[in-house]
This record gives C-alpha cells, structure tokens and sequence, in this order.
C-alpha cells in the first residue's frame, strides 16, 4: 500500500464530514429521525409508510444542493469522467446500483445511517455493519483492479 | 416548518457531501483501493462527522424529547443476524464496483451526472425487488 498524498484532502474531508455530522445531528435533536439515506428513500418507495413529508423534503434538498454548489463556486462540481459511453461500463452501473438498492435494505443501512449515525450512537450492529461494507468493498475494488485489470 | 427544516438539511447534507469529496466516484475509489494508491481522505469525512454527530445523539437521548416536541426514537438494538451481514457485504460489493453509494447517488441526479443517474435508477429497482421479496414472504407466511 503507497498512500497517495497529493489527492489526499484533509480539510475539504473534515469539514465536509462535519456539515454531514451536523445535519445527523440537526435532523435527531429537531425531529428525532435518522439521516439514513436508504433508510430514507426506502420508506418513500414502501406505501406503508407513513410521515410528515419529511423525507421528499430533504431527499429534495439533496437534489438541490448541486445547482447552489455550482452557482456560488467557481470550480464547479468536482465529478470525474465515468466510463458510461463503454457498455460494459454503464451494465457494471446497473449492476451496482441493484446491488446498493438491495443490500442496503436488507441491511437496514448505508453509509450514512450505519455509518455516521450508527457509529455515532455506539451501535455494534452499525460497527459490524460498517466493517462488512468497507471490507466488501475493499475486496471488490482490489479484485477489479489488482486481479482482474492487473 | 418540518418540511422547511427537512429541506435545508437535505441541501446541507448535499453540500457536505460535494465538499468532503464523496459525490466524485473516482475518490471514492481511490479510498477503497488499499492494494493500490490509496486515499484516505474519506476516512476524515467518515471521523469528522462522527465526532459531530456523537454529542447531539447522546445530548437528545438525555433529552428524551426532540426540539419540536416528538419523542426521541429510541435505538435499534437488533441482534446481529445474517440479514445485517449480507446485505452490508452486497451494498459493499455494489459499493465497490461503482464509486456511489445512496447519497452521492442522489446528488449526482441532482446535478446531472449521467453516471449517478443510471445507478440511482437500478438502486431504485433494487430497493423495489427488496420491497416485492419481503411481501412475497409475508405472503407466504400468511399462506401457511
């Protein structure tokens, strides 16, 4: 392992995870929900559940938040060229996609429910939850470039 | 009110993913590439937020009360069954494969990104086939 410093971001990183942190903790001390995206979006999809309109609202807010990102930063959205003219690439899209949907309700969680908010309430189904995707997502990434694109 | 509050937490969790770097797929992957050059930038925004968040669940919880008067919901303290693990190693394999996960994702829509798009819209399908397996189950159940 060789750590690349020069893509290494330590500020933008904190200070972007603590405005993510702040809403979590905004959105429990306010309304005592979750700031679980799939958790979030999953309801939304299942008719049974029930809310206050809540969840539109902030996934509307998650759709917006590029648009103000763009207008008031020169740099514009930092979003690297993906390979979806390639039809291998956009298949492995889809792929993943299905495979994100359905192990995060299977699981109860993502990256930002089990992740920060799990992880910030001491949760030992988040902990193991959270060390289940990173490995899992570790071992994909090293099998597809260092195995299979070697 | 709710809905206000909710949105202007929508957009600032949005931001705060665009700024710590977490809607570009490449850095996401470049954090998982341990065997490879690694980032670990999003280790910070994993720490960051946590160390945010720690102080207000444990301040709530004493509260037992949310500002605008709900009760806090209390923890879910499941046991740790197969349907955690394998639906965490999925999401992570998917994870893996693309750079995206759900709040990325939908950000990506939100700004056009014909990448983020096409995984939201088989994230979706994917949330649905969950969704059709359990009542499938249920049915089942019933059945019996």
């Amino acid at each position: 392992m060789t750590i690349d410093w020069t893509s290494f971001t330590p500020w933008p990183a904190l200070a972007g995870g603590s405005l993510i942190g702040l809403v979590a903790a905004l959105l429990y001390l306010a309304l005592g929900r979750i700031a679980g995206i799939s958790g979030i979006l999953g309801s939304l999809l299942c008719e049974q559940a029930a809310g206050d309109g809540w969840r539109p609202a902030f996934i509307f807010g998650l759709l917006l938040a590029p648009g103000l990102w763009a207008a008031v930063s020169p740099g514009g959205l930092p979003l690297s060229a993906h390979t979806i003219d390639a039809p291998q690439g956009c298949a492995v899209l889809v792929v993943a996609g299905l495979l994100v949907g359905f192990g995060t309700r299977l699981a109860n969680g993502c990256t930002s429910g089990h992740g920060v908010c799990g992880l910030a309430s001491f949760s030992r189904r988040s902990l193991v939850a959270v060390l289940c995707f990173m490995g899992a997502g570790m071992a994909t990434v090293f099998v597809s470039r260092h195995v299979i694109g070697a | 009110m709710t809905l206000l509050i909710s949105l202007l937490l929508g957009v600032t969790f949005g931001v705060g993913l665009i700024l710590a770097g977490m809607t570009d797929p490449a850095k996401v992957l470049a954090f998982l590439d341990i065997g490879g050059n690694w980032d670990p930038s999003l280790a910070l925004v994993m720490g960051g937020a946590i160390g945010v968040a720690a102080p207000a669940y444990a301040l709530a919880r004493r509260q037992g009360a949310t500002w605008l008067g709900m009760p806090v919901l209390p923890e879910t303290k499941g046991p740790i069954d197969s349907p955690l693990l394998v639906g965490s190693i999925i999401f992570g394999i998917g994870w893996g494969l693309s750079g995206f996960c759900p709040g990325p994702a939908l950000v990506g829509v939100g700004a056009g990104y014909l990448p983020a798009t096409a995984f939201a819209i088989a994230m979706v399908f994917g949330m649905e086939a969950y969704e059709w397996l359990m009542s499938e189950r249920v049915r089942q159940l019933e059945r019996q």
